[in-house]
């Protein structure tokens, strides 16, 4: 009994910290099924009547399925080129002898500090020589380049570990090296590729300002940008713009939901190693 | 590729380098080069595009006064680095910096580890608690903004209703100079508190049980066993989380952007949102190239320094994390 009422404090402290985080969400959540009136006579009250309008006509019309598409397309296309480019050079980094690579693989580490923000301006003027302005191809590569330090730096780790009797297994059996990286590597790294994958696909969802200066195009448009936008024009709406964001919270959310286990392990495996 | 390996190499089986340093080998056969840099080679192609090159382009338009229109021409020498440093606007930035940072190490900080000190024990729910501090850091800073921009609105916003239904006053959140930068603390606080709260646990998991339970039946109490056993066993997570928190607040751009746009007259501005402003709008490249640089050099100054004199071992471990928070 007594044990039980010493963690009562504990409890409190932290039921303090959930409404902190839970408060913002749910009043999005009930928010966006009240009407801008209920939203400023009873704003914390559950709605009367409910309101599905604003899920409804936005589920109805086509820029959120399209905003989704584009977020889809660009996370998955930026995750492989992303995973497949630094396991390769992870695999290099990992397990061949070669003059420079130290100095290779510092250059790379070297990139985990610099801010994305820095180089959006040069990267825009770059895109547009290039003509990748309204091209997704314009999100896709810079998001892939700036992925490359953090995905090989923990892919190396992982290649490093696998024991060389399985390489020199390999090997007497007849595999090339890219054989021996390919159909021996890669399956048992599966779970470090999960972990990297993850980390690829959270950050590209959550990328705003390079879409925001690539993207002038709506049909480009990804989620977080298309949020903001759509916050411009139904500025005086609140109760439409709380839908809209819960609405397009959803898709993170049950990645995270089933993705928590890699998303976290791969942001805390270089924490403690310490 | 394979003609080099099936060669020379075949016949050694023990090939393979170690990548430990310590068994240095006799140096590599020339084809183990040309195969090594064939895997290196895409990823430093795209790398050396579009990471260090925008880099070095930022720098040389930091030379020039240019509008982005045709070639840049009138070379201008350091005149947009000294404009910087005369330059309000752009003094606000390295102030509202130093605010952020100095918050979230003094408030943001020892609410995260808290959090995780309490998580770390065994009490019902942790695993739910935890699922849910850490929820914010999956929302994209962009829709945070938008979502927080709607709470704090100065009416109908939920802030200030929560405060007249305790029949408080309405508190000006984002259009008050002297206060707007605690309201976007208080927002990327939201944001950011579950992410540096994982790492502690981490952190905390890496301890061993025995040194706690030994320090307790020696007699410490609980405060001496924190303050003398977890926390100089924790500095290397702490530390970790200093540094991505500093990190973080040099490229704050979405959260500012969306909530506030740098106003009210540039109260809330940051390096970031200066320099999309001359970049972008004033077209101002030159100016907004050099801010570039001294975000970067910033950035650079600060891992550089702040890993020789206080990270030292543990910085292979903070840039495993960079992908990071603030």
């Amino acid at each position: 009994m007594i044990r039980r009422l010493r963690t009562v404090p504990t409890h409190v402290l932290i039921w303090i910290a959930g409404i902190f985080v839970v408060l913002p969400l749910a009043y999005a959540v009930l928010g966006g099924f009240k009407d801008t009136g209920q939203l400023s006579v009873n704003p914390f009250g559950l709605p009367a009547p409910w309101v599905p309008e604003n899920y409804t006509d936005i589920l109805a019309a086509g820029s959120f399925y399209r905003q989704l598409w584009n977020s889809v397309v660009i996370a998955v296309l930026t995750t492989l080129l992303t995973v497949a480019l630094s396991a390769l050079a992870a695999f290099a980094f990992a397990r061949f002898a070669f003059r420079g690579r130290e100095l290779l693989f510092t250059l790379f580490t070297v990139g985990l500090l610099f801010p994305f923000a820095v180089a959006i301006l040069p990267l825009f003027i770059l895109l547009r020589n290039y003509g990748l302005l309204d091209n997704p191809l314009g999100v896709i590569l810079p998001q892939a380049a700036y992925g490359l330090p953090l995905t090989i730096v923990i892919l190396r780790g992982f290649f490093r570990e696998i024991p060389r009797e399985v390489e020199e297994a390999a090997i007497i059996d007849g595999c090339s090296p890219f054989g021996f990286f390919w159909r021996v590597l890669l399956p048992m790294a599966r779970p470090a590729l999960a972990t990297v994958s993850v980390l690829a696909i959270v950050a590209s969802w959550n990328n705003f300002f390079l879409p925001l200066v690539v993207f002038n195009d709506p049909g480009l448009w990804t989620l977080p940008l298309g949020v903001q936008q759509f916050q411009g024009e139904y500025s005086s709406d609140t109760a439409k713009i709380l839908a809209y964001v819960v609405i397009s919270l959803i898709p993170a959310l049950a990645f995270y939901a089933v993705a928590e286990r890699q998303l976290i392990s791969g942001l805390t495996a270089g924490a403690t190693k310490g | 590729m394979t003609k080099t390996f099936t060669g020379p190499d075949a016949r050694r089986p023990a090939l393979p380098a170690s990548p430990s340093r310590r068994r240095r080998r006799p140096a590599a056969p020339r084809g183990r080069f040309l195969t090594a840099f064939a895997f290196v080679l895409p990823a430093l192609v795209l790398f050396v595009l579009l990471v260090l090159a925008p880099i070095l382009i930022a720098a040389y338009l930091s030379l020039y006064r240019w509008n982005g229109v045709g070639p840049p021409t009138n070379f201008i020498g350091l005149d947009n680095y000294l404009r910087a440093f005369r330059h309000q606007i752009f003094l606000g930035d390295l102030r509202n910096l130093l605010i952020i940072v100095a918050l979230s190490l003094l408030v943001q900080l020892p609410i995260s580890l808290g959090l995780a000190l309490l998580l770390n024990r065994k009490i019902r729910g942790r695993a739910f608690y935890r699922v849910m501090f850490f929820a914010p850091y999956v929302i994209s800073e962009a829709i945070t903004a938008v979502l927080f921009s709607l709470i704090l609105s100065p009416e109908s916003g939920m802030a200030n209703q929560l405060l007249s239904a305790f029949g408080m006053e309405g508190w000006p959140w984002l259009s008050d100079p002297d206060t707007v930068m605690i309201s976007l603390f208080l927002v990327i606080t939201w944001k950011y508190f579950g992410f540096h709260m994982i790492i502690y646990m981490a952190g905390l998991q890496g301890i061993p049980k025995e040194l706690t339970e030994a320090a307790s039946i020696d007699g410490a109490n609980p405060w001496n066993v924190f303050r003398h056993v977890t926390l100089p066993l924790l500095a290397p997570t702490i530390r970790i989380s200093v540094f991505l928190s500093v990190i973080g607040a040099i490229q704050l751009f979405d959260l500012v952007w969306i909530l506030t746009g740098g106003g009210p007259s540039h109260a809330s501005e940051t390096l970031a949102v200066t320099m999309y402003d001359y970049g972008f709008r004033r077209t101002q490249i030159g100016y907004a190239s050099a801010i570039s640089v001294l975000m970067f050099l910033l950035a650079l100054v600060f891992a550089l320094g702040y890993q020789r004199t206080v990270m030292r071992r543990d910085v292979q471990g903070a840039l495993t994390t960079m992908g990071g928070g603030r």
